[in-house]
């Protein structure tokens, strides 16, 4: 996860919002699911610089924490794809276990844990020996994984058994299960890990869990005038640094919603693409870039107008996103 | 697989039980049977269609295995039995499970012998009707201890007008079958015609003269005999099949009279799953299945597989595996059932359907899923499809 705010990335944002382009390339990446293939947007200009073929049924993103290396989890390929960030080439695959979804780096940057969605485990990879550390039995449909900000704990969700396992990282066994809303779909921490939020796509809810006991605390419901129900679907969830925003990606109601960290109250919802799916900061914070399945584009979201500012055309079904400060 | 094949296994068994005979089995685990009744049927015109001998069976031990895996982290256990009788030896089997401890029974039966299993059973056994489609079992035949994890009629034909009054084609040539439930199902399309705006142009009967499905001459015949059956109908958009029974729609396609598409129980073909319905994390589903079972999963299947989620999903909820708690918890209607197509699947209270979305199918691919966007409801868009609480004949 990237928290760094660097001088330049704030200058930059600076010279974003008087309207010139900014200078600091803050790059991101979009896998699309169907086209196979990497999107590259360059934040500056929010446009497409590059498109890169992967692997099939490309998915889950994660960047090494430098930046160097973008992680893709390549589910139909049954591998995670490590492409430098420089060149842009795939330098090598990753042993993955079957079907890899969603990932999550280790904040040591050593072990990246992946969910493999059709054998209900969670696979611990060592990425610089590139060999598999550990397979860890989840429930069925293991997809979204969190780990907390001190390494102890990775989090994964499981579709279909509807729990949150928490994963000890020394012992790679589960030391706890917390039973959430229908199709838990992704798991993310706090910065400071007190908090842990889990989304339900079916049971349209955002788990607000307290991970050191680790109970419920508070579950988050949405209401959109002239949306049934059914449409909104929670499914990608990240939380502003400090705290005190939390966004979640609603699916097929077209929507993203700001939800208050201290109060847990819905603030604001965006109107973005059809069914989005996965949300990323940019490194200062100041956007939010959201990936639209359906409509086969990217929304991004001016945080402090509190706006939807562009949508950008990327490849077929765009699926996960991550966003580098180079 | 443990398929227990039914013979009167004990003389007590087989004298019947009294009403009064709650087995007094502590609920160590989730006891669920699939209780398969073996109604003679003629064969299915095309040798793809055969029935495997596990038809719905497979199902339900897919979904007792997903339901174990979450079970572990819960120290739930489910186990379930899987019973193949004939229809006459239905009840007696039915108490055997009971007596046994199984009150949680899916049934794969006709609406007959569906009604005298639950009016038996009472409230000693909560029934899952996964097959019999019948709209007056979700209306004046209803029962209290039924839920309905498969369609009925009136979704299937829902379902599919909304699609085809959402393409324009809404002048219809229904072609049914000349048995009961073909005429059932026709009379389905008639109402969801009049639901939704289309209109029935022309209506033929198709009759069963008897006779092998399957013949060395094969489509020759065929092919002389539909197109005049079909000629000189009204201007129609499209030709809608009502034959439940697998007489003649299979060689409907490519056989009419006019140039038109056929849909219905061929063609395209409201289904409540089907093998290429890969979207909502379909796929996984059919991994597991083929995976476990080595074939891929039939409507059947899926139909069981949704009662074993049910029966899960309310262990899981309630924290228990007591019969009274549970089915407390599945007839309380606040239980939401994940089952891979987009959106949570609930109980009508009204007739203990399980809404739910229909897949359209043709051949070998989704063509569409219903219900359609452009279909509003002030509750639920689910509940366009069958029958609405305003208009229940349930008075259970």
């Amino acid at each position: 996860m990237m928290r760094s705010k660097s001088a330049l990335a704030l200058l930059a944002s600076v010279a974003t919002c008087v309207g010139a382009l900014a200078a600091t390339a803050q790059t991101v990446y979009v896998s699309n699911e169907r086209s196979n293939d990497i999107t590259i947007i360059d934040h500056a200009t929010m446009e497409v610089i590059d498109t890169i073929p992967v692997g099939q049924r490309p998915r889950g993103l994660n960047l090494s924490h430098d930046g160097k290396y973008l992680y893709i989890l390549a589910s139909d390929d049954d591998t995670v794809q490590v492409m430098d960030t420089e060149t842009r080439q795939i330098i090598h695959n990753l042993p993955s276990g079957p079907d890899p979804e969603l990932g999550v780096l280790h904040p040591s940057g050593d072990v990246l844990y992946v969910a493999n969605e059709d054998d209900n485990l969670v696979t611990a990879i060592d990425v610089h020996n590139r060999r598999i550390l550990a397979e860890i039995p989840v429930g069925i449909e293991p997809e979204g994984m969190g780990v907390s900000p001190d390494g102890r704990v990775v989090v994964n969700t499981s579709e279909t058994t509807n729990m949150a396992h928490f994963i000890d990282t020394e012992s790679f066994e589960i030391f706890a299960n917390i039973l959430v809303d229908s199709r838990p779909r992704f798991a993310e921490f706090t910065s400071d890990g007190s908090l842990l939020y889990v989304s339900a796509e079916i049971g349209g809810t955002v788990s607000v869990i307290d991970p050191s006991v680790p109970e419920i605390i508070h579950k988050i419901t949405f209401e959109i005038p002239g949306i049934p129900p059914e449409a909104i679907q929670p499914v990608g969830v990240r939380v502003s640094s400090d705290g005190s925003k939390v966004f979640v990606a609603l699916g097929p109601s077209n929507r993203v919603a700001r939800v208050n960290g201290e109060t847990f109250e819905v603030e604001k919802y965006y109107l973005v693409g059809q069914r989005v799916w996965q949300l990323y900061f940019t490194p200062d914070e100041k956007f939010v870039y959201s990936t639209n399945g359906i409509s086969n584009d990217v929304s991004v979201i001016d945080v402090e107008r509190d706006e939807v500012i562009k949508s950008i055309q990327v490849g077929q079904l765009p699926w996960g996103v991550v966003i580098a400060d180079h | 697989m443990k398929i227990k094949t039914w013979l009167c296994a004990s003389a007590l068994a087989c004298a019947g039980f009294a009403a009064t005979a709650v087995p007094a089995i502590a609920s160590d685990a989730v006891r669920a049977a699939v209780l398969r009744v073996e109604h003679p049927r003629p064969l299915p015109i095309s040798r793809l269609d055969l029935p495997p001998d596990d038809l719905g069976f497979a199902g339900g031990r897919v979904g007792t295995s997903d339901n174990a895996t979450t079970g572990q982290f819960l120290n739930q256990v489910f186990e379930t039995d899987y019973v193949s009788v004939p229809p006459e030896d239905a009840g007696d089997a039915m108490e055997a499970l009971i007596a046994d401890g199984y009150q949680f029974i899916v049934t794969m039966a006709d609406a007959p012998t569906l009604l005298e299993l639950a009016d038996a059973a009472q409230d000693r056994a909560l029934l899952f009707n996964a097959t019999a489609p019948d709209n007056e079992l979700r209306n004046v035949e209803c029962r209290a201890n039924v839920v309905h994890p498969g369609l009925s009629r009136g979704m299937q034909a829902d379902a599919l007008a909304q699609f085809l009054v959402f393409k324009r084609w809404t002048r219809w040539f229904l072609i049914e079958g000349s048995h009961p439930r073909d005429t059932a199902m026709a009379d389905a399309y008639r109402a969801a015609a009049e639901k939704f705006g289309a209109r029935i142009v022309e209506a033929r009967v198709f009759e069963d003269t008897g006779g092998a499905r399957r013949t060395d001459s094969g489509h020759v015949q065929v092919q002389a005999q539909l197109p005049v059956f079909t000629q000189r109908a009204r201007e129609h958009d499209v030709v809608i099949l009502a034959d439940e029974s697998q007489v003649f729609a299979a060689h409907m396609p490519y056989h009419t009279w006019d140039a038109r598409p056929v849909a219905g129980s061929a063609g395209l073909r409201p289904v409540i799953w089907h093998p290429a319905q890969e979207a909502w994390g379909g796929t996984q589903l059919h991994t597991r299945f083929t995976r476990q079972i080595g074939r891929e999963m039939r409507e059947e299947d899926y139909a069981v597989w949704l009662a074993m989620r049910i029966l899960g999903e309310a262990a899981t909820r309630s924290g228990s595996q007591d019969f009274t708690t549970m089915r407390d918890a599945i007839l309380g209607g606040g239980l939401e059932f994940a089952g891979f197509k987009g959106q949570a699947m609930t109980l009508r209270d009204w007739d203990h359907q399980i809404r739910q979305p229909v897949v359209l199918a043709a051949d070998n691919i989704v063509v569409s899923v219903s219900p359609q966007d452009e279909f509003l409801h002030q509750f639920s868009p689910l509940d366009t499809l069958g029958t609405d609480r305003p208009e229940t004949g349930c008075n259970k």
